[in-house]
């Protein structure tokens, strides 16, 4: 029974990391007041880019990074057009969404030879399980704890990212001021505040961010890239924001309660007798996430400016 | 050279959709010339492959229809401030309903086929209609719900797939519809030996024939219509427009705020779910297990957006997104170059669509432009 437990918590911790990742992505170009619908894009981009580097370097942390990278740069654009132009984030965090995949599955064209699947990157590409020794050689595997703690290095990470995103937000005064500039662009500008320069910082580290997501999709929770691998995962993560009420720690749970569901419909479609259709255990996040958004219903603490474009004054660019 | 000088080019809607798409071919050039295609050449096979035979016109017809729908259905809730995710969920939950309804009933054909539309719209609409509810009631943003809804339909429809009334054997599908709930061009008689004969002495009409030529599009233009004159002339219109462009005041102006955003999203999935009814009838005929989304929701939110919010410009960005996916899928048949060009011109499209305000400082750039060739050359003048 516990290593049951274990093993659905297992499952949902390596599901949740992902999640996690690109959320902070959401989060932390809405707090500074720039909607970023475009994380599945993003995420998209970085998961080919990691599985790619991956697969040719065979070194995780250069692809880990590199997948950042490269979102990051998408994060760029959409920061460009949201930020310096003035546009619609809606439309321009869509249009990121026809980007991203385009230009993933574009260069997969040209560098697996006209395949849309990277192959599958080398064992020792892939991204390591820090503590899988450590219980080897306590000979704990199978274990309750060796189901929780065994994870790929990039679970552990999330986590981190959650925390860090988090001290940033409230305890230090650069996430003062990205609060400030999500609720109030025009009072933080007159204290001094550079909105522009911090809202281009924020929105292309949420591009960093969802790159990490993706990258930890293609290298740890599979080992290569594939067209259907993300396939709406850049929406649950948008959804788990909202769900988290633009706050880390909330968001976590929202990551973390998508994970349990998937780890739940991954033990009972495999491992038990239990006669629910899997495409009923498939449902089950969803209609969760839509009756916990029902029951427990709080205000919205969407930052007051987001979505709404900044312009020092109406002749800036004109 | 006086086209860049004409300043009204730069501000009109029409005409910022216009360089939109001349961008999203420019820097698509770019990339395919970077990756070492000839763009030109590229180009030419994307024109051909959809001009070259009235089949290949009829089939990006064809195409575009459910797009068109669903574009619809995005513009429609954008006039009210919502942003529509869930057309996919509502599109898979019209094709569920007219799977089931086309299979189970036995009706005449008229009839089989309007009730199909009716339903299929009504229980989409409902569908739709939830998020509205969520919103109005207990203020859940839609982009959430519509998102979740849209996994739930997909979820149903791999259900609703398996069960044993509905599953045709050793086939991941539903059996097909009946004859009278399908809207393909005198289909019967296209099989019939009179039929066959009269069509291999007239090869034109043999041609298109060959396609799944249906009736969808003509109801997606009528849609479009009925859609555009709700907004512009009914006072459900006027109350939806005024709900999108300030809720607060809308409140204050003695407008139903709640009822807008239901009856706006109900419009909206309706519009979507007769899009998924249409092509059961027209197309599939079945509903079949699907791995992954189909992506007409997705694909009509770009539709919407290129059309800027209206129903009628739909169907023109819906043939035109049609055209690019149809013709840039033989690009890679012909060229070998990735038909994903298509994903990124159409981005850098929307990107565009984003920014007006870019848009509006082309007249500077061009004049820079003139200004630098005129010194150069002084060829400048021809206008």
């Amino acid at each position: 029974m516990l290593t049951n437990i274990g093993f659905i918590i297992g499952i949902a911790l390596m599901y949740a990391a992902p999640l996690m990742f690109t959320a902070m992505g959401g989060v932390i170009s809405e707090k500074s007041g720039v909607i970023n619908i475009g994380l599945e894009g993003m995420m998209y981009l970085g998961a080919f880019i990691g599985a790619a580097v991956g697969y040719y370097s065979g070194n995780p942390w250069i692809a880990f990074l590199a997948a950042g990278f490269a979102s990051g740069l998408l994060g760029l654009l959409h920061a460009v057009a949201s930020v310096s132009f003035a546009g619609n984030q809606t439309i321009s965090g869509f249009a990121i969404n026809f980007i991203g995949p385009g230009i993933a599955l574009f260069l997969s064209r040209l560098m697996f030879n006209g395949a849309t699947m990277t192959k599958p990157i080398p064992m020792e590409g892939k991204m390591p399980k820090p503590f899988n020794g450590i219980l080897r050689s306590l000979s704990l595997e199978n274990t309750f704890a060796a189901q929780v703690l065994n994870q790929y290095a990039t679970v552990y990470l999330a986590f981190i990212l959650i925390f860090i995103v988090w001290f940033i937000f409230y305890k230090t005064r650069f996430g003062l001021r990205i609060r400030a500039v999500g609720e109030h662009p025009r009072a933080a500008d007159t204290l001094g505040i550079n909105v522009f320069a911090l809202r281009y910082i924020c929105v292309t580290l949420s591009g960093v961010f969802a790159g990490f997501g993706g990258a930890s999709m293609s290298l740890a929770v599979v080992s290569l890239f594939s067209p259907t691998l993300i396939s709406g995962q850049g929406y649950i993560a948008l959804a788990a924001m909202i769900f988290g009420n633009w706050r880390p720690r909330g968001i976590m749970w929202g990551c973390l309660l998508f994970g349990a569901a998937e780890g739940l419909a991954v033990y009972m479609g495999g491992r038990t007798n239990v006669v629910v259709p899997t495409q009923v255990l498939s449902m089950l996040p969803y209609i969760i996430t839509l009756l916990v958004l029902v029951l427990f219903i709080r205000k919205s603490n969407a930052p007051a400016a987001d979505g709404v474009p900044y312009e020092k004054s109406s002749s800036n660019l004109i | 050279m006086k086209i860049f000088k004409d300043k009204k080019i730069f501000s009109s809607n029409i005409g910022r959709t216009i360089i939109s798409l001349l961008m999203g071919f420019f820097i698509g050039a770019l990339i395919l010339a970077v990756a070492g295609y000839n763009p030109l050449e590229a180009y030419k096979v994307m024109f051909l492959g959809v001009f070259n035979k009235p089949k290949y016109i009829v089939q990006t017809i064809i195409n575009s229809t459910p797009i068109i729908f669903t574009g619809i259905s995005i513009a429609f809730a954008y006039k009210t401030g919502l942003f529509n995710i869930g057309a996919e969920g509502q599109f898979i939950i019209g094709s569920i309903t007219a799977a089931i309804l086309g299979y189970l009933l036995h009706l005449p054909h008229l009839i089989h086929v309007f009730l199909i539309i009716v339903v299929a719209g009504l229980a989409a609409g409902i569908w739709g209609g939830i998020a509205g509810f969520l919103k109005a009631k207990f203020d859940i943003n839609e982009v959430i719900t519509t998102i979740m809804l849209n996994w739930v339909a997909f979820y149903s429809l791999n259900y609703i797939v398996q069960l044993d009334s509905l599953k045709k054997p050793n086939a991941e599908a539903t059996y097909d519809i009946q004859q009278s709930a399908s809207i393909i061009v005198l289909e019967v008689w296209k099989k019939s030996k009179e039929g066959i004969n009269w069509l291999n002495e007239h090869l034109f009409f043999k041609d298109i024939f060959k396609t799944r030529m249906n009736w969808g599009i003509l109801i997606a233009i009528l849609i479009a219509v009925i859609a555009s004159y709700i907004i512009r002339k009914t006072v459900l219109g006027y109350e939806l427009r005024s709900v999108g462009h300030n809720r607060q005041a809308a409140e204050y102006g003695g407008i139903n705020v709640s009822k807008s955003l239901v009856s706006s999203m109900m419009i909206a999935g309706g519009i979507a779910g007769i899009a998924g009814a249409i092509q059961v009838m027209g197309i599939s005929h079945r509903i079949s297990t699907l791995s992954v989304m189909e992506g007409y929701g997705f694909n009509g939110i770009a539709v919407g957006l290129i059309a800027g919010g209206s129903p009628i410009g739909c169907i023109f960005a819906g043939l035109l997104f049609s055209a690019l996916n149809y013709g840039g899928g033989k690009v890679q048949y012909i060229l070998g170059a990735p038909t994903e060009i298509i994903d990124i011109m159409v981005g850098v499209i929307l990107l565009f669509v984003a920014v007006p305000k870019l848009i509006a400082l082309f007249p500077r750039l061009a004049i820079i432009f003139s200004f630098t060739k005129g010194k150069m050359g002084g060829e400048d003048n021809v206008d």
